[in-house]
């Protein structure tokens, strides 16, 4: 066993650093784009429109049945063909990593938050679409001024928890060779050998940042509980 | 399309062989992952509702660590770190595991060990969701703390659980592709070997695909079965009895957790 020496990690703090940002907004890209399509996509899907609904159905069952790192390395490959198609000379576009990383974290973690949504779309109480009736709201009001914010409010701890997991899944973007904080860690390690310090400091990071998240949820949790819920 | 996969590999194998192996180490993974991880995972869970505060926050412990912790980093910390940090000669004897157990023995205790702290979470909640009634009749029965556990709490706290455990057996599953950070070749990393090999990503990928698929299948309909055969009778969700729609509603919300524990 060979003396630990920490020192090291102060001098890696920088790369570190930049490391741990492109994991915060990597995080931040997918919450956005993932709550907001995944939003769309619980609606579609509660609206139970004909072929569409099924398709996000199908959509949705398939996202979560296979693991993220297969899901990056699908999107890896099909994103670029995909996008050729889209400008219409066919052939396929390379976007990087990077941009492969942001948008499958956005398109897969829509499925997650989309089956949160979906799920407290179905808890709403019927009396408040009724009310709405009675109101003359457009079904579109219905959604955007009494439905959606409490069904928001009542999943949002949920949501957040969601997202815990999604800050600590985007450690997965090891595999496609990016940097962040866990790649970082991993790239100085084979640089200096001192991948125990690395690796030792980055888990620390990641506990510490994970557990005060959620030490934030819980207590969100009792001071934005719906009275008498 | 996947014709493809029965063509003859460099080292005179089908590539259908590669992904069948493959196969074979994630259901490896995870079939003995799940067993420890429900072990370990029930008496952590256990430990969070006891009496004795020591004991309490040694399993609150364990769970904020390996829950806040991402399962590939814990990866990494069981297969780099650990050798380095033991006395040198067991380090270097754990370093000399032949391949490809030197990757399945850290996987498998990491990935035991991570899902046992989120089965511990639903267990604890699955005690504390029993009335209290409960644990008052055990004690009037003069039944001592440890067979009130045994045969009061637990065998009632696991049958209510069974629904949000399932996430939990699809989650070990879909994690065991973690593993081929580490060098292990279950199906994923089979995939993407294929791929590499043949330049039919799309056979390679999709067939892998079909396969997890139909895991997630197996894994939803085996927990359905379980839910049905342990079920307390007269306790069950009576899905096809005339109810009022003010319960129907009071389960969905009360389904929301399940969807919250959903884990990649």
């Amino acid at each position: 066993m060979n003396s630990l020496d920490f020192s090291i990690v102060v001098q890696a703090w920088p790369y570190l650093w930049s490391g741990l940002l492109f994991s915060l907004a990597l995080t931040a890209v997918a919450f956005v784009v993932g709550l907001v399509l995944g939003t769309c996509l619980a609606l579609v899907q509660h609206f139970e429109l004909p072929v569409i609904g099924r398709l996000v159905r199908g959509y949705v069952a398939l996202m979560r049945s296979i693991p993220l790192i297969l899901v990056l390395f699908w999107f890896f490959f099909l994103v670029p063909i995909v996008l050729g198609h889209l400008s219409g000379n066919g052939r396929p576009v390379p976007i990087g990593a990077t941009w492969t990383a942001f948008i499958t974290f956005g398109l897969f973690e829509a499925a997650y938050y989309s089956e949160i949504i979906r799920v407290g779309l179905r808890a709403v109480n019927r009396g408040q679409f009724e009310a709405c009736q009675a109101l003359a709201l457009s079904t579109f009001d219905t959604y955007r001024s009494v439905i959606l914010p409490q069904v928001l409010r009542v999943a949002s701890p949920i949501i957040l928890s969601q997202t815990i997991i999604l800050f600590q899944d985007t450690s997965l973007v090891y595999v496609l060779s990016l940097t962040d904080l866990l790649g970082a860690a991993s790239k100085l390690a084979q640089l200096n050998g001192r991948l125990v310090e690395m690796y030792l400091v980055i888990a620390v990071v990641y506990l510490a940042i994970s557990s005060a998240a959620s030490q934030c949820v819980a207590s969100l949790r009792k001071r934005y509980a719906i009275a008498g819920r | 399309m996947f014709a493809v996969l029965l063509e003859q590999t460099a080292d005179g194998q089908r590539y259908i062989d590669w992904l069948v192996s493959g196969l074979g180490w994630t259901l490896a993974l995870a079939f003995f992952g799940w067993w420890i991880a429900f072990a370990v995972g029930v008496v952590v869970g256990i430990g969070r509702t006891v009496q004795n505060r020591a004991v309490a926050a040694l399993a609150r412990l364990y769970v904020e660590i390996f829950r806040n912790i991402p399962v590939l980093v814990q990866m990494f910390l069981w297969y780099f770190v650990l050798p380095e940090l033991l006395p040198t000669a067991l380090g270097n004897a754990i370093k000399q595991i032949p391949p490809p157990w030197g990757s399945f023995f850290p996987a498998l205790v990491c990935l035991g060990l991570y899902t046992a702290a989120r089965i511990a979470e639903q267990v604890r909640a699955g005690i504390e969701a029993l009335p209290k009634g409960q644990v008052e009749a055990a004690s009037a029965l003069g039944l001592s703390g440890y067979l009130t556990y045994r045969h009061v709490i637990v065998p009632q706290a696991l049958r209510l659980i069974i629904p949000s455990l399932t996430s939990e057996v699809m989650g070990i599953y879909k994690n065991t592709s973690v593993a081929l950070t580490i060098g292990l070749m279950e199906l994923t990393a089979q995939a993407r070997q294929i791929s590499e090999a043949t330049f039919q990503t799309f056979t390679a990928f999709g067939a892998a695909t079909l396969v997890y698929l139909a895991l997630a299948l197996i894994a939803y309909q085996g927990m359905a079965l379980i839910d049905r055969a342990v079920r307390i009778p007269g306790t069950g969700r009576a899905e096809n009895a005339v109810e009022p729609t003010a319960t129907r509603v009071a389960q969905q919300v009360g389904s929301l957790p399940d969807a919250m524990e959903v884990v990649k």
